[in-house]
């Protein structure tokens, strides 16, 4: 996994609430074996007014050069500022590979869906909740380009002219994000805490074990 | 903090049951007794496995099927009858996987095949007290068993296949009290749209739903699996219902659960998967079963809801200014008028199936409301996707397949088909569905699909009215 200690650039605002991961990439894409090849279709039907498949190229698709993303003034952008419940729906993961693809490595948002939270850990996106009234104001900046950079260590969304908001993330998930570790290498370094749990599960409730099928 | 004596909820219980402890980072590992897999969320797993060379921890904790991308028709032809040759290649990766790794499977010709929600409770593979998860949000659908059940995304479908363990922190305790009796003709579906439309998508975030009271006592497990599919749809990770006599009685008998010495142990283990009296919830919610009236989305969260008696809303009575906005997103892309009464509302094609309502009552409940009855001419087409092999089978034998057919219905076979139209089984742009699913997310059931998310009885009620109707007067 990619680490994450202080990241600046670009904020793109995408003004609305709920965007379900379906949005952030759409079901035809799920059908790819890969971790790779989603970021061209990421917010697909926002981004095209047609329908896109798995192989087309931007050249082949019809571009809304009213959605955000699209709009020159937010070309290169790495910072994503959402609204209220970002990611919620499905589990897929494919939804933080895409937005990875594309080149974000922040949403900021006032509360996020509680997989899609979790699937960002696991690939060093960083999500950062910070409160209704602070997402407005980087909602109005951003109207007018918005550059800033997000300190992880120090806990700091800080904007250009020294405007610094703090923000809240449990410690083990911290930690985990600026190490950049590989998640199952750090739980396998605890393979007897795990055998010795199972064991003792084991007594307690064999039925869950070496189970086969009765007809 | 949890005081001294303090009772413990049923989630409490399950999670201190599974707790294996904390790794040096300060996060928990919590032990998975069960991994569902199906081919969508699993090939980029297994592949992380094999370029790390890592085996599975336990061979025998994992059980998969193929349900998303398969199609509904020309199931006989097996992986010949997969015309996109991509959604080929991850079905027949699936099969080598399992096949590599000595992981059972239910594949594409297996009679047990089918939505992996449907299929791990039939088989007796999901059982009470268990800790449950699956690359799929609505594996929160086996909560119905006291089981503790969570979505996960792909990094942990492959953590828990080579740890067996979910590295997680626990969640919050979140009360659902639902008191009275259902009317005759609304369902659990009904019931989980009203809560929905009450908490809101993210009203239950964080936490763990508990449903009780004497309504969910009276629901079969059928019905608390669907009530516990959509969990998620308010934000809960998982949502669980306590073991009863009706819960023992289903998880009897089937293929996988333990039988003699075995089950009076566990028998005796599952009678205690309930909070306690003194147990504290962080939330609650209290429900009157006898005000719910059939339900139906307007709009594209689930929490944007309504009953059947009722109009699409206007986006101006929103007292919030975000609901406003997103209200008026909703009704723009639903082509819906606001004033303008649900049962106005004509449809073109209806979807009866997915891992909310693809069970055997499910069809039952449909297949009543239209016996002798023929669609109406306006709807293009109307799919029923049993939830698996073992369900049409079910279905055909008691004859409700015949009903559905003579009423001009198309009778499939299994997958989550239109659910979210992965397969080639899709609503078209423009076109206004009725749906049994669990999310009218814009383009979810096909481009530029407009979906409303309903009952069994209303789905099919309406296919034949070509337009919502009110079952209860049906």
């Amino acid at each position: 996994m990619q680490a994450f200690d202080t990241h600046t650039g670009l904020a793109v605002p995408l003004d609305r609430v709920n965007v379900d991961t379906d949005q952030i990439i759409p079901k035809q894409y799920l059908k790819s074996i890969k971790r790779t090849g989603f970021g061209d279709y990421l917010f697909d039907a926002w981004r095209f007014h047609d329908q896109g498949d798995i192989g087309m190229t931007r050249n082949e698709r019809q571009i809304n050069h009213r959605f955000a993303l699209n709009l020159p003034a937010y070309q290169g952008a790495s910072v994503l500022l959402a609204r209220d419940n970002f990611g919620c729906g499905s589990s897929r993961e494919h939804a933080v590979w895409a937005l990875l693809e594309y080149g974000i490595r922040v949403v900021l948002a006032p509360s996020f869906a509680d997989i899609f939270y979790g699937n960002c850990f696991k690939n060093g996106l960083l999500p950062v909740v910070l409160g209704e009234a602070e997402i407005d104001t980087l909602f109005g900046l951003a109207a007018e380009g918005l550059n800033l950079t997000v300190d992880l260590p120090n806990q700091q969304v800080v904007v250009k002219d020294g405007h610094s908001f703090g923000f809240e993330i449990a410690a083990g998930l911290k930690e985990k994000m600026l190490s950049g570790m590989d998640d199952i290498a750090l739980s396998l370094q605890h393979r007897e805490l795990i055998t010795t749990f199972e064991n003792k599960h084991r007594t307690a409730q064999p039925w869950l074990f070496d189970r086969q099928p009765q007809q | 903090m949890e005081m001294a004596n303090q009772g413990m909820t049923l989630y409490d219980k399950i999670w201190a049951a599974h707790e294996v402890g904390e790794r040096v980072d300060g996060n928990n590992l919590l032990y998975i007794d069960l991994q569902l897999l199906h081919e969508v969320t699993s090939p980029q797993a297994f592949e992380g496995l094999q370029l790390n060379k890592r085996p599975l921890w336990r061979v025998d904790a994992n059980l998969a099927t193929p349900d998303h991308n398969v199609p509904t028709q020309d199931r006989e032809k097996g992986l010949d009858g997969i015309t996109d040759l991509i959604a080929l290649e991850q079905v027949v990766t699936l099969d080598e996987n399992c096949r590599d790794f000595g992981v059972r499977q239910f594949d594409i010709l297996d009679q047990r095949q089918g939505i992996v929600h449907v299929v791990g409770p039939e088989q007796g593979a999901t059982l009470p007290g268990m800790t449950i998860v699956c690359g799929d949000s609505h594996t929160s659908t086996h909560g119905a068993f006291a089981a503790l059940a969570q979505g996960v995304g792909t990094s942990e479908v492959e953590h828990v296949m080579a740890t067996q363990c979910l590295v997680q922190n626990k969640a919050k305790n979140f009360a659902v009290m639902v008191h009275g009796a259902l009317a005759d003709g609304v369902s659990a579906k009904d019931l989980i749209l009203a809560i929905i439309g009450k908490l809101g998508t993210a009203g239950a975030t964080g936490y763990t739903i508990e449903y009780m009271g004497e309504t969910i006592r009276n629901l079969s497990m059928e019905g608390r699996m669907t009530l516990c599919n959509m969990s998620i749809e308010a934000g809960a990770r998982a949502g669980l219902v306590a073991v009863d006599e009706v819960t023992l009685e289903y998880v009897a008998g089937r293929p996988f659960s333990p039988t003699g010495v075995l089950w009076d142990q566990a028998e005796a283990y599952w009678r205690t998967l309930k909070s306690d009296a003194d147990a504290h919830f962080d939330s609650r919610l209290e429900i009157d079963a006898a005000g719910i009236v059939p339900q139906v989305t307007w709009g594209t969260s689930p929490e944007m809801v309504t009953g059947v008696d009722g109009v699409v809303p206007d986006p101006d009575d929103f007292a919030d200014s975000v609901q406003r906005e997103s209200a008026g997103h909703a009704l723009k892309y639903m082509d819906l008028e606001p004033g303008t009464a649900i049962t106005d509302i004509q449809l073109d094609r209806i979807f009866i199936g997915s891992c909310t309502n693809a069970r055997i009552e499910d069809l039952r409940a449909a297949a009543g409301v239209i016996k002798g009855k023929t669609l109406a001419p306006n709807i293009k087409e109307a799919l029923v996707v049993p939830g698996s092999g073992l369900v049409k089978a079910q279905a055909e034998e008691e004859g409700l397949a015949k009903i559905f057919v003579d009423a001009g219905f198309q009778w499939r076979a299994a997958g989550c088909s239109m659910c979210l139209g992965m397969n080639p089984d899709r609503v078209g742009p423009g076109e206004h569905c009725a749906s049994t699913s669990n999310r009218n997310f814009e383009g979810r059931q096909g481009h530029g699909g407009r979906t409303h998310l309903v009952s069994p009885a209303t789905a099919a009620a309406s296919a034949i009215a070509g337009h919502f109707v009110d079952v209860r007067g049906w």
